[in-house]
């Protein structure tokens, strides 16, 4: 167990982290944290740490502090001590090898999932604090590689994945042809102007799971949606320059999403099962923005669904047999209370329901999100190692006799699978989508 | 002696209310201004109804999932509140003194309630320094001053009840508990024991983000 101000041996995983560092010197450090304390901080920040009488009341929240044995150098507070803890203390002369690890502790040891807040008695946003310092570590170019790959992926084609104008109008023409191979009269309907919906997805859907788009044709065409997809950038509603920190970015990724479903004269955007993406287009770009709300209304797959369901308008067939359980995605349940909803769709469409505890808003996150699984390969083991937790509360639901888990958010999706693989917890993982695809009456 | 008990008995008691509320005032005024400047969206985003909605909550013992998690410290950390906020105000020292002064009284706590009520604050404040050295979540972020402010809190209670039982050098006693008590409220606005102010602030932002834009509980 780490004491306080002990010496650690920082053991730095990431190229990017390592080569960053060695263009910085104390002094541009020590700048750049108080410009950024200085000029984009305020009360809040202030509020936080004057109010936060260190009572560790919050460390329970958090996955990493209760897989790592209840290690305090991972409770919430902890992370704050050591990292944006240490720059105010010392204003910024934290030096070249502290803020290497800052950066990994914020960007790869926290998942911003806010449940730590609700265990705080003064609703410290723990969150909040660790974007702070990831947007310092990113001034100072010291971002992990992979995620900040995919900021410049944003940067540069306002998408996450380098994915090209032409080949996200391909994948989708060829989505479109596979899907008519099954039912000749499915569309994917590029540019449509007036649509009632806009529906977008995350960059990695056309790249790795181009079948979800698929699948969202048939429901929409058994559901008789009137839908369209932009052909232009402003498709992507991901947003990896929001965990980076590069607000700037972030802002100039939304406006172009926020642009596309405007351009296309639609009434509302309908996202898909991606929660981070949600919190980007309805938290966290339109604020930069300087919209209090998105300004256009905009629905999680979700609310879709139930919606669907709900209305009849998408009818079942056979409710999917297998028990299922479901995983609450901090994004959409804390970010947006659509537990109850997620329940709905599950009562009506599956046989078997088993509840996984803790559950809705109190859900442990599954250590994916927030960027850490952007991080890529070197943090793998951290991000799954640290969420020892996620995988006792699937193997407790599992012996209750849960099969497959409903993951509604693409982050979700591959950080369980991978601590269902680690486990060797033989679980399947799916989306809403998957099981709508395969229960729903569809059209000829 | 006798001066220096008409100093801590008089001019010091001003000095320290006049510290304890024009800090606050200040503080106050000084968070409210850097939110204007700063974090504007704050107030954009404050929702009176979810705000107290979640202040409430926190206030209410074993209502929020942590609360239940931790019995002991639910149950401790709220008597010790109660009685730290309560005994000053109601024990019949106090108002005796201000009866003298100015002529006006309140209701008072009968002797063994306050009696009582000060071994709590002091068994408190050992439970907390206790915890505070053995837990290792909570050893981790103490700092030297976690542990001046519980002193600080403690050092009234235990001067008061010396002064109170007369025993020895209870005159000393006397003037100890007036100064402990006034360095105690003087240090409110300017220590980690603001959060006794800002409390309902960060709680019911957090609660207002919750409620009013994410559409959940905070607790
Ligand atoms: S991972 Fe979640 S619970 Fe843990 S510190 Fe980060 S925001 Fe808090
Ligand atoms: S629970 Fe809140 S006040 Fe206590 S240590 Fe954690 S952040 Fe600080
Ligand atoms: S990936 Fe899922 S569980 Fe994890 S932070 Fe995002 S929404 Fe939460």
């Amino acid at each position: 167990m780490r004491e306080p101000g002990a010496d650690v041996k920082y053991n730095i995983k990431d190229d990017d982290i390592i080569k960053g560092a060695s263009f910085l010197t104390d002094d541009k450090i020590a700048n750049v944290i108080n410009e950024v304390i200085k000029n984009e901080t305020g009360a809040k920040l202030r509020a936080y740490v004057d109010t936060c009488v260190h009572c560790g009341l919050c460390s329970e929240a958090c996955h990493f502090y209760l897989s790592h044995d209840n290690d305090p150098a991972y409770s919430p507070a902890g992370k704050v001590k050591q990292t944006m803890g240490e720059m105010l203390k010392k204003n910024g002369n934290v030096g070249v090898e502290a803020i290497q690890r800052m950066s990994e502790i914020a960007s790869t040891e926290c998942n911003v999932c806010k449940r730590c807040s609700m265990f705080c008695p003064f609703g410290i946003d723990i969150a909040y604090i660790m974007l702070v310092v990831r947007r310092i570590c990113n001034k100072l170019g010291i971002s992990p590689k992979y995620i900040q790959d995919t900021e410049n992926s944003h940067a540069a084609t306002m998408n996450q994945m380098w994915v090209k104008e032409d080949e996200w109008v391909d994948t989708l023409q060829w989505q479109e042809e596979e899907a008519q191979g099954e039912i000749p009269t499915v569309r994917i309907p590029l540019e449509k102007e007036g649509a009632e919906i806009m529906y977008s997805v995350i960059g990695p859907e056309p790249k790795f799971r181009a079948q979800l788009i698929y699948q969202a044709a048939v429901i929409h065409k058994a559901a008789g949606v009137d839908w369209t997809m932009p052909a232009t950038p402003g498709w992507d509603n991901s947003d990896m320059a929001m965990y980076t920190g590069n607000n700037e970015i972030m802002g100039r990724v939304k406006k172009a999403h926020y642009e596309a479903a405007m351009r296309l004269k639609v009434k509302k955007i309908v996202m898909g099962e991606c929660g981070h993406a949600f919190r980007s287009v309805y938290d966290m770009g339109n604020r930069w923005l300087g919209w209090k709300m998105p300004p256009i209304p905009m629905i999680h797959a979700i609310e879709f669904y139930a919606d669907l369901i709900r209305d009849g308008k998408l009818k079942i067939k056979k409710k999917y047999e297998p028990p299922v359980t479901l995983h609450d995605p901090c994004n959409v349940v804390r970010g947006r209370g659509l537990h109850e909803k997620a329940r709905y769709i599950v009562s009506q469409t599956c046989e078997n329901f088993i509840e996984m505890t803790p559950n809705r808003e109190h859900n442990y996150c599954c250590s994916a999100g927030g960027g850490v699984i952007n991080c890529g390969p070197p943090y793998t083991k951290t991000r799954v190692e640290g969420n020892k937790v996620k995988a006792e509360q699937l193997f407790r639901t599992k012996t209750k006799g849960a099969k497959t888990i409903i993951a509604p958010c693409h982050n979700c999706h591959g950080g369980i699978e991978d601590i269902v693989e680690y486990n060797g917890l033989h679980m399947d993982i799916k989306f809403f989508g998957d099981i709508l695809y395969e229960i729903i009456e569809k059209p000829e | 002696m006798h001066t220096i008990y008409n100093f801590v008995s008089g001019p010091l008691v001003w000095a320290s209310f006049i510290i304890f509320i024009g800090g606050t005032i200040y503080k106050l005024f000084n968070m409210g201004f850097l939110v204007k400047k700063k974090d504007v969206a704050v107030y954009a985003y404050a929702s009176p109804y979810f705000g107290f909605r979640s202040i409430f909550r926190w206030l209410v013992p074993f209502s929020t999932l942590n609360m239940r998690k931790r019995p002991l410290l639910t149950v401790v950390s709220f008597v010790f509140h109660i009685c730290v906020l309560a005994l000053p105000i109601f024990v019949l020292g106090h108002i005796s003194l201000i009866n003298e002064s100015w002529n006006i009284r309140w209701p008072h706590l009968p002797d063994p309630v306050s009696d009582a009520m000060t071994i709590i604050v002091i068994a408190s404040c050992i439970f907390f320094v206790v915890r505070r050295k053995v837990m290792p979540e909570v050893k981790f972020l103490t700092e030297t001053s976690d542990y001046l402010i519980l002193a600080m809190v403690a050092a009234p209670f235990i001067t008061g009840t010396w002064a109170y039982n007369q025993f020895a050098g209870y005159k000393i006693a006397t003037i100890l508990h007036m100064l402990s008590g006034e360095i105690l409220l003087a240090a409110i606005p300017f220590t980690r024991l603001s959060h006794m102010i800002f409390y309902p602030f960060t709680r019911g932002y957090m609660g207002s983000e919750f409620g009013a834009v994410r559409h959940v509980r905070d607790w």
